[in-house]
């Protein structure tokens, strides 16, 4: 009798779970279902290969939306990683060392933040002294973002590296820091790949934080100096005009950032496992 | 100090904040001869060990006092760089410690290759002339290019020991080295022990009493972090002078 009860319990604990499960992932079904069902309409040969056109008109593509998200987040995904890979050295590596309450606070600080902070940030630190927007600057305000993820995957990556392996460096005469760099490092690399690409995933999908730094770009460039058009942002800019043509190509551009952001997680938990 | 002795002890005592592990201890090593150091779990000689390649230096909550002597010199004085003294003195862990992303080439010759030796010719015979010290060489000659990761437990201890033997230490530091091995293993890093001690001063921690008795040319028996008993092995071991050497020896403890 009594065990029956617990039988029943047990059975309607596992529904709960299941249907929990299912509440949370019928949104997101929905959501992928409905912005493939919106852009897939709008990914033709042209929206790969022409500059949009002018306003009002017909047709055009997103050329230079898909050069500029290449070109702007490999930029901060590159700067990120010189910050946030030596950050995770140092709190993982260096425990003691002193700098590191601060540098845990400001990351911590950082992962909090919302991102259009990162892109005011980025405007005082790049574009102000510049004189004018940039794709750079917007890569800067992405790094920003990157940075805390990256920090934080790092350390965690490397302090599941076993201490004997540095000790086992060390006792062969070498320094530290070369024990670090060719010993440690490469054992952790497939996590560390894994937060790059996380944090590059994070930062991809970023509109608000482009706004006034990369700024947007009608026409194709290749120089990270000028200002950048890039998916997000044209997604964003497109999506809140008036022009039907201009809604359709904004779909086009969620499906292709999602399908992209998707690949790239999909990419990261692969590394993850190797 | 005598002629033979290559590295000395004085009065060294280290602690665990404020517990002492190992309390003033003076102990000679003997020049290409093996020391053994014996006593039960905790009595202080792995501590001791760690401390004579200053293997302690990365533990801030380790303090050591008294004098490590090698060659005369001590290295713990201020102005000694303790990455020189560890491409002396060498050591070999407990469990092995292949670097896994390396192959068995890479990980014999990392020591040479991380410090900047990259004369390929001269990797290729330190690989060579280390793995045959080791007794490994025949095992692996036609696979150096292979993971290290893939081989037996026992050949990666060999391996490890390989590798230490590269960078030719003067002194080789081992921390239980066959502990962790099948009888097989243990015999053949035995042999290979007495083998070494030709061209290197061996330090040997060890729990197995007739390992020390049978590689070793004086054995230190530690205490509760004190050396309560040193000399010759054979003297040790057939007409220890200490009641509790005898005690352990006998094994009516530890």
């Amino acid at each position: 009798m009594n065990l029956r009860r617990r039988y029943l319990r047990d059975r309607l604990m596992q529904l709960l779970v299941y249907l929990g499960t299912l509440v949370v992932l019928i949104p997101l079904f929905f959501i992928l279902y409905y912005v493939f069902v919106q852009g897939i309409g709008a990914l033709n040969w042209e929206f790969f290969t022409r500059p949009p056109a002018p306003p009002g008109e017909e047709g055009g593509g997103m050329l230079p939306a898909i050069v500029g998200s290449l070109i702007v987040d490999t930029l901060a995904l590159f700067i990120a990683a010189v910050f946030g890979i030596a950050a995770g050295i140092l709190l993982a590596e260096y425990p003691d060392h002193p700098l590191n309450p601060v540098l845990r606070l400001v990351s911590d600080v950082m992962a909090g933040l919302p991102a259009i902070l990162m892109g005011l940030v980025a405007f005082v630190l790049v574009v102000q002294p510049m004189g004018h927007f940039s794709g750079l600057s917007g890569s800067v305000a992405l790094a920003l973002i990157m940075v805390p993820i990256i920090v934080r995957t790092t350390e965690g990556v490397l302090k599941l590296i076993p201490w004997e392996i540095t000790e086992a460096g060390l006792a062969l005469g070498l320094p530290r820091w070369r024990v670090i760099l060719s010993l440690v490092l490469p054992a952790a690399r497939g996590g560390i790949v894994t937060g790059l690409m996380l944090a590059l995933a994070r930062g991809a999908g970023e509109a608000a934080p482009l706004i006034f730094t990369a700024f947007g770009n009608p026409f194709l460039t290749f120089n990270p100096l000028e200002p950048m058009d890039t998916l997000p942002l044209k997604l964003y800019v497109y999506a809140i005009s008036p022009y039907e043509d201009w809604h359709r190509q904004a779909w086009g551009a969620a499906l292709l950032l999602a399908a992209a952001i998707m690949v790239t997680n999909y990419l990261a938990r692969r590394a993850m496992r190797s | 100090m005598a002629e033979d002795v290559r590295m000395e002890t004085k009065d060294l005592s280290v602690y665990y904040g404020k517990h002492p592990g190992v309390r003033g201890v003076s102990l000679p090593v003997h020049d290409r001869e093996i020391t053994a150091l014996i006593g039960p779990s905790g009595c202080g000689k792995t501590t001791f060990l760690r401390a004579l390649n200053r293997m302690h230096d990365l533990n801030p909550i380790v303090r050591v006092e008294g004098q490590v002597l090698l060659d005369g010199e001590d290295i713990y004085d201020p102005g000694v760089d303790p990455v020189l003294i560890r491409r002396r003195v060498g050591m070999v862990f407990q469990r092995p410690t292949p670097f896994p992303t390396m192959n068995i080439f890479e990980n014999v010759v990392a020591g040479l290759r991380l410090a900047g030796v990259k004369d390929r010719k001269q990797l290729q015979q330190a690989a060579e002339r280390a793995l045959k010290m080791a007794a490994l060489w025949d095992e692996v000659k036609d696979r150096l290019h292979q993971p290290a990761v893939g081989l037996s437990g026992g050949q990666q201890q060999r391996l490890s020991i390989a590798r230490a033997l590269a960078v030719e230490p003067e002194v080789l530091l081992m921390d239980e080295p066959t502990s962790a091995l099948d009888p097989v293993s243990t015999q053949a890093i035995e042999d290979l022990l007495t083998r070494l001690k030709e061209n290197v001063t061996i330090v040997i921690v060890t729990h197995n009493m007739q390992q020390a008795a049978r590689v070793s040319d004086r054995t230190a028996f530690f205490l509760d972090g004190e050396l309560i008993e040193f000399g010759r092995t054979e003297q040790v071991f057939t007409n220890p002078k200490d009641p509790r050497t005898e005690a352990y020896i006998t094994g009516r403890f530890g």
